[in-house]
């Protein structure tokens, strides 16, 4: 599904992302891993079009888009939902949600946002309010309902755990998998929090210092005690 | 007595331009975070190219509409073409854009126009209301004045609240990256946003001249006013700004007929001093604290 | 002896002492070789500089930006105006610029502390408000201040030791329109001279750090309100100094001279010569002083009439503007700067780059 070939991204004389190759495959979660400073984030937003790459390619669903732009992922089927939640805490929850839909190019209709609201029960009760009332669990639930409104064949989860209590993380996470299991939607997770993604996901891709360590089933890297400790903290 | 109502209502009525204009700053600050000082010259060069039309012996609704249209344009050309490049990047070097900006307009219109001062028809004549057997400060171009800002302002709201396109462009106003990812046009609802706010600058510009004369320079004390006005209603509010240009308005019309006319700028100098000092970030702020 | 003057070229203070002095005897041959006309103009380059000069410290070195100091100037102008009413007010003239420069140094101390805690648009907007409101102030107060018309500035005979000391240094009678001149320049070097001392000196170190990081420089113990105030009240003060030569230039001192387009234009002069260059404001003072009548003579020839001729060069000069900042934000010395260092790397650097992490 997403292909991402000997691809290298910095800024300035900082290289993040050193030769790297990995495929996200189609109906699956691929978990993208590692520490703080590991070159998570700036992978996310190589790929989905906010950051150019100094080399390599990046192909989704047989399409190149490593020179693409970002407003064009959603239409292309690529949903990302950013790291700190981004949600736009100026507009109301209805809103927020709209906008995801709009996305894609043409109109809302009334069944996708009830689409939504049936997922996520919590945000079809406060539809009305800001965005900046909700709280982390449920501004997380928001996000991933917005991107989900562009029926998105792919989503990009820029690490969702970050500061939820647990248990939101485990709903969360069962959330996504239903998803996967129910629509056929493919997931790439980049999480700091190895362990719940590692549980959630099929496949873990580790990252160091920009470069690929590790690239195997979920459950062969959980297994792998080494590498746990050396590259994963736990 | 008479006096008071006629000041008050003298102030209203430009206290809607006022409030018009500030909405035209308040518009391109919340979407490029670029105070456009520029924005009084753009309203003049409007105005001028309705007065061409209207000169030529056209209806005064052509030229009306035409200068709307031409800020509709303008606005959308120099967001594109001049104000892009510096977008995001260093604030002090977009002031000087729109100052550049300023001058290259103020010239050209000068050169092109000539600056002579010219009169400016106004519809609905200019002769107070009476009311029993006294004349009041109102007449019928003041009043189409009010109506036609409430007017604009309400299409605005509705699109801004209402449509896609609206929502939109509140998006990529209150986090361009997020809107980007969510498949916004960014660049797109920039441009639109300098149209839309360039249309009201217009209008302001249109309604000042009205019966009124019109010359290069018409319009400069009119972008300190809108500032002003849009500072003492925060310039992250559009509400705020018509209220502030109300306010100032009124607050203006009194310096003038109680002090002197002369003193009117100082006055607006003074008041955007005591906003910036004791409320930076309107009178209508949640938080009173702000970095201006 | 070599070494002597290459120590004295070494201290930054020796430095500038040379160039003024070289300055000096520049502007002596120059304008005693050029026609009066060309003399007014040149008076009128002086104030323009003296002005730019101040205001580039301010916005280029402090991070300030300024639409007022046209206001400013205006205050310079008419304390002098009203020292300088007749022929029989024997105010010395240097004592006269010395009061411009007092007195517009403590309205700028005023508005320097409104000022302070006022950044981008807003302060922009707030000196925007001061520009357009000061004419004002002059049109009201029309029994002291002469309204619309202004007042009229009557310059005292040229002192007899001066005619002496210009005829003995050039052989040639001073002409008055050439003794203005005389007056502009020399104030120019001795403004220039303080401005280029303060800004290489530790004052000027203070007033870079705040502009190029606020939070740096207060961690690093610099009172930002002070670094803030004492760079536009030098500005005013120049400002002060440049308005009184605008009134022995002039001579008059009226609301009309100090419109928004006069703190525009100094504006321009400092953009395109580079923000924060003293020898910046020097260029762009020259080109806003000699680019005009080109400009003008051009329209003329092009068929416009006389009045619409003069207003291309403020186009030509806006749109100049906003190439410069477009293409090179770094202004015409900047650029040059620039240039300069990226040619002696290019030569210098043998080895690789460094790699990267």
């Amino acid at each position: 599904m997403l292909a991402l070939t000997h691809v290298s991204a910095g800024y300035g004389p900082i290289t993040a992302l050193d030769d790297v190759t990995f495929t996200a495959a189609q109906g699956q979660i691929t978990a993208v891993l590692g520490a703080n400073g590991a070159g998570k984030t700036t992978l996310l937003r190589t790929i989905s079009g906010l950051h150019r790459p100094r080399a390599g390619t990046i192909e989704f669903d047989g399409t190149r888009i490593d020179r693409v732009s970002a407003e064009r992922m959603p239409g292309l089927g690529l949903s990302q939902v950013p790291e700190g939640r981004g949600v736009i805490t100026e507009l109301t929850v209805e809103e927020n949600l709209r906008l995801g839909g709009l996305g894609r190019g043409g109109r809302v209709a009334p069944s996708d946002l009830t689409r939504i609201y049936d997922l996520f029960g919590v945000l079809g009760d406060r539809s009305a309010a800001m965005a900046s009332t909700l709280s982390g669990g449920e501004r997380q639930m928001l996000v991933i309902g917005r991107a989900l409104m562009a029926r998105p064949t792919m989503l990009l989860l820029d690490e969702p755990s970050l500061g939820l209590a647990p248990r939101i993380v485990t709903q969360i996470f069962s959330l996504l998998r239903d998803l996967v299991r129910d629509e056929g939607l493919s997931v790439l997770l980049v999480e700091q929090n190895a362990r719940s993604a590692l549980s959630v996901a099929d496949r873990g891709v580790v990252l160091n210092l920009g470069r690929v360590v590790a690239d195997a089933p979920a459950n062969e890297l959980a297994a792998d005690d080494q590498l746990r400790h050396a590259y994963l903290g736990f | 007595m008479q006096q008071f109502l006629n000041t008050a209502l003298t102030g209203l009525t430009l206290g809607m331009v006022y409030a018009a204009f500030a909405l035209a700053l308040v518009l391109i600050w919340r979407s490029t975070r670029v105070v456009n000082f520029a924005q009084a010259p753009m309203a003049m060069m409007t105005t001028f190219i309705a007065l061409v039309i209207i000169d030529a012996g056209y209806s005064y609704w052509l030229g009306f509409a035409a200068a709307l249209l031409a800020g509709l344009v303008l606005g959308a050309l120099l967001e594109r073409v001049v104000i892009r490049p510096v977008e995001g990047k260093s604030e002090i070097n977009a002031v000087i854009l729109t100052l550049g900006l300023f001058i290259v307009l103020h010239a050209l219109a000068a050169v092109v126009f000539g600056n002579r001062y010219r009169s400016f028809p106004a519809p609905f004549g200019l002769r107070g209301i009476e009311i029993g057997d006294t004349t009041i400060a109102l007449n019928g171009f003041g009043i189409f004045t009010i109506i036609s800002v409430l007017v604009v302002m309400g299409l605005l709201v509705a699109l801004f609240r209402y449509t896609d396109v609206g929502l939109k462009m509140r998006a990529a106003a209150f986090n361009q990256e997020v809107a980007r990812l969510l498949g916004v046009r960014v660049g797109h609802m920039l441009t639109l946003g300098w149209a839309l706010a360039a249309l009201v600058g217009s209008l302001a510009g249109i309604l000042i001249a009205g019966g009124s004369l019109v010359h290069p320079s018409y319009m400069d004390s009119v972008v300190v006013f809108g500032f002003v006005a849009a500072v003492l209603g925060g310039l992250d509010s559009p509400l705020g700004a018509v209220l502030g240009g109300l306010i100032l308005g009124v607050s203006l019309s009194f310096v003038s007929g109680y002090v002197g006319s002369q003193l009117v700028p100082l006055a607006a100098l003074v008041i955007l001093m005591l906003v910036l000092t004791l409320r930076p970030g309107g009178l209508f702020a949640q938080a009173p604290e702000r970095r201006v | 002896m070599r070494s002597r003057l290459g120590s004295v070229w070494g201290s930054t203070l020796g430095r500038h002492l040379l160039l003024a002095m070289a300055a000096l005897v520049v502007v002596v041959l120059v304008l005693e070789s050029v026609s009066d006309y060309r003399n007014t103009q040149l008076a009128a380059m002086a104030y323009l500089g003296i002005a730019a000069g101040g205001l580039t410290v301010l916005t280029g070195i402090n991070g300030q930006l300024s639409l007022g100091h046209g206001a400013l100037m205006a205050i310079g102008a008419y304390t002098a105006a009203l020292l300088l009413p007749d022929r029989d007010s024997s105010v010395p003239l240097t004592a006269v610029i010395v009061a411009s420069v007092l007195v517009t140094l403590a309205v700028g101390t005023v508005v320097g502390l409104a000022a302070a805690r006022l950044h981008g648009p807003y302060l922009a907007g707030a000196t925007l408000a001061l520009a357009v409101a000061v004419p004002g102030i002059a049109l009201y107060f029309k029994e002291t201040l002469g309204g619309e018309q202004g007042l009229r500035v009557v310059m005292p005979d040229i002192p007899v030791w001066a005619l002496d000391l210009a005829f003995f240094v050039t052989g040639q009678d001073l002409t008055r329109s050439r003794f203005t001149a005389y007056l502009g320049w020399l104030t120019l070097i001795v403004v220039f001279f303080l401005l280029a001392n303060l800004s290489s000196g530790r004052v000027g170190r203070r007033w870079r750090a705040v502009r190029d990081d606020e939070v740096a420089a207060e961690l690093a113990g610099i009172d930002l309100g002070r670094a803030r105030v004492s760079a536009f009240m030098v500005s005013a003060a120049a400002a002060g100094a440049a308005g009184a030569v605008l009134a022995f230039t002039v001579k008059l001192a009226a609301p009309s001279a100090f419109t928004l387009t006069l703190s525009l234009t100094l504006l321009a002069a400092i953009v395109l010569g580079g923000l924060g260059s003293l020898s910046g404001a020097l260029i762009g003072a020259a080109l806003l002083t000699f680019l005009p009548s080109v400009v003008t003579d051009l329209g003329t020839n092009a068929g416009l009439s006389d009045i619409k001729a003069a207003e291309l060069a403020p186009l030509v000069y806006g749109l100049v503007m906003v190439a410069v900042i477009l293409l090179a934000p770094a202004g015409i010395i900047g650029s040059l700067r620039g240039a300069l260092a990226r040619r002696r790397t290019k030569t210098r650097s043998t080895s690789p780059k460094g790699t990267a992490a």
